[in-house]
């Protein structure tokens, strides 16, 4: 179904027989567009979100830690923004995961978001397939922890981690009717600061009306470790969740959507005539529509 | 208004299609706390469209070389202020060259005196930038070796060349 760039099937051999070089080189390639079918595999991918700044990398870097000397490997997709200005980006998630790069059993990604400001590219879904098929028994999404990322992780991972801090005020109240209600553990981080007992019992208090089954909390400390391992065997107790597929597919149209349209190659010439005025919203959208290039399986 | 139209051009310079658009890990080998040289380049190479990955403080020659790797990086920018710069940075490139990752362009920073730069480019580093350097230089560097790799001539840490800047 997909098409299959020659080479990349080399690659994926290669990377299968645990060659890092190759499987760094087959993102890369998968970054910039190819496409390859992986067999089925019974990983399972965490997606980590939260608001900026909660600490997701720092708990993540703790959880990687506390895998790997369980003799899991842990691969990491750290996913930061790009500049809507320049379009460069600084990826800087890996240097609050404390060492990933001294173990053998930890890979870590860094990716800009690039053109899709949801945070989330619709190639994810096939890195996480190629990382699990080459072995590696835990794969991580970072989302860059900003409002619609949020949901659309649901499109590529099959379990949400929400992680949330204290003294974050009304953003908590916000957040309440979305990625909350999505998410199958919450992480209250910080624990070592004061509040965030008060933040989890406001969360827990918010998620009980109306919900039988509300979603477990956990307040942990990245820094100082506490709370983590029982954390992480909550995490561990859920396995894949099959019965998303409806969400995950409407999350995964809209991101592939996205991107479609922002790779399209007149969008910078129909953002000109909006801006003189010379056509509307809704005339861009006729004229784009039917040119529009889906990045995801548009070969079948 | 100039905004929305800058802002439609750095979409396309975004695009996964332009071959200018490099990866580039900011790295600080050894024990060195002053990262602020880093900081800079890292900043000014991301406002010039470049991903750019920085590693963070005290990291070992296989722990750079292993992010080198993972990231898929095409060059590598070394800060070094600490005087151990003679040791480290070869080190480092020759362990590029042994995992396999000959096309990564090195470059290195810092307080690297004249006197030692000679060493430095017979193992690979193709420019060395002191303290004062216009960021402008940098990624004129890059430029000018990003056009070399695309035209095939040797400018990797571990492809045969008398070139630097």
């Amino acid at each position: 179904m997909a098409l299959v760039v020659s080479g990349i099937t080399e690659l994926f051999e290669s990377a299968r027989t645990g060659n890092r070089r190759s499987l760094s080189k087959l993102l890369t390639e998968i970054e910039s567009g190819a496409s390859i079918e992986t067999p089925s595999s019974s990983g399972w991918t965490l997606g980590v979100t939260g608001p900026p700044g909660v600490g997701k990398s720092s708990l993540i870097g703790r959880m990687v830690e506390i895998w790997s000397s369980k003799g899991e490997s842990v691969a990491i997709l750290a996913v930061d923004p790009s500049s809507p200005i320049s379009g460069g980006a600084l990826l800087a998630d890996r240097i609050r995961m404390g060492n990933p790069e001294s173990q053998d059993s930890v890979f870590v990604r860094s990716l800009a978001s690039g053109n899709h400001p949801g945070g989330l590219m619709p190639y994810l879904g096939e890195m996480c397939n190629v990382l699990s098929a080459c072995g590696w028994s835990r794969v991580i999404i970072e989302t860059v922890g900003a409002g619609q990322s949020e949901f659309q992780i649901i499109a590529f991972a099959d379990r949400i981690l929400l992680i949330d801090g204290p003294d974050r005020g009304d953003i908590i109240q916000a957040e309440k009717a979305g990625i909350l209600e999505l998410a199958d553990v919450i992480a209250i981080n910080k624990a070592d600061l004061p509040n965030s007992q008060a933040v989890a019992d406001s969360i827990k208090i918010a998620l009980q009306f109306g919900e039988s089954d509300p979603t477990p909390i956990h307040t942990v400390s990245a820094i100082e470790g506490t709370g983590v391992g029982e954390l992480m065997a909550e995490i561990e107790n859920l396995g894949p969740d099959p019965n998303r597929k409806a969400l995950r597919f409407r999350e995964l149209l809209i991101s592939s959507w996205n991107a479609a349209l922002l790779t399209h190659p007149q969008i910078d010439l129909h953002l000109e005539k909006l801006c003189d005025g010379s056509i509307t919203v809704s005339d861009a959208i006729q004229s784009m529509g039917s040119l529009m290039d889906f990045g995801v399986d548009s070969h079948d | 208004m100039v905004a929305p139209l800058n802002y439609c051009g750095c979409l396309k310079a975004a695009s996964h299609l332009d071959a200018s658009r490099m990866r580039v890990v900011i790295a600080k080998p050894g024990l060195d706390g002053h990262d602020r040289g880093a900081k800079v380049v890292a900043r000014a190479l991301r406002d010039a469209g470049h991903d750019v990955i920085y590693t963070g403080l005290r990291k070992r020659p296989a722990e750079i070389v292993r992010i080198v790797n993972d990231e898929d990086a095409d060059a590598l920018g070394l800060s070094t202020l600490s005087g151990a710069h003679d040791s480290l940075i070869p080190k480092i490139c020759h362990e590029l060259r042994s995992n396999d990752l000959n096309e990564v362009i090195v470059f290195a920073g810092g307080i690297i005196p004249e006197r030692d730069r000679p060493d430095l480019f017979e193992s690979g580093v193709r420019a060395v930038f002191g303290p004062g350097t216009p960021s402008s230089s940098v990624l004129e560097f890059l430029e000018t070796a990003s056009t070399r790799r695309n035209n095939g001539e040797p400018v990797g840490v571990g492809e045969d060349s008398r070139w630097h800047w």
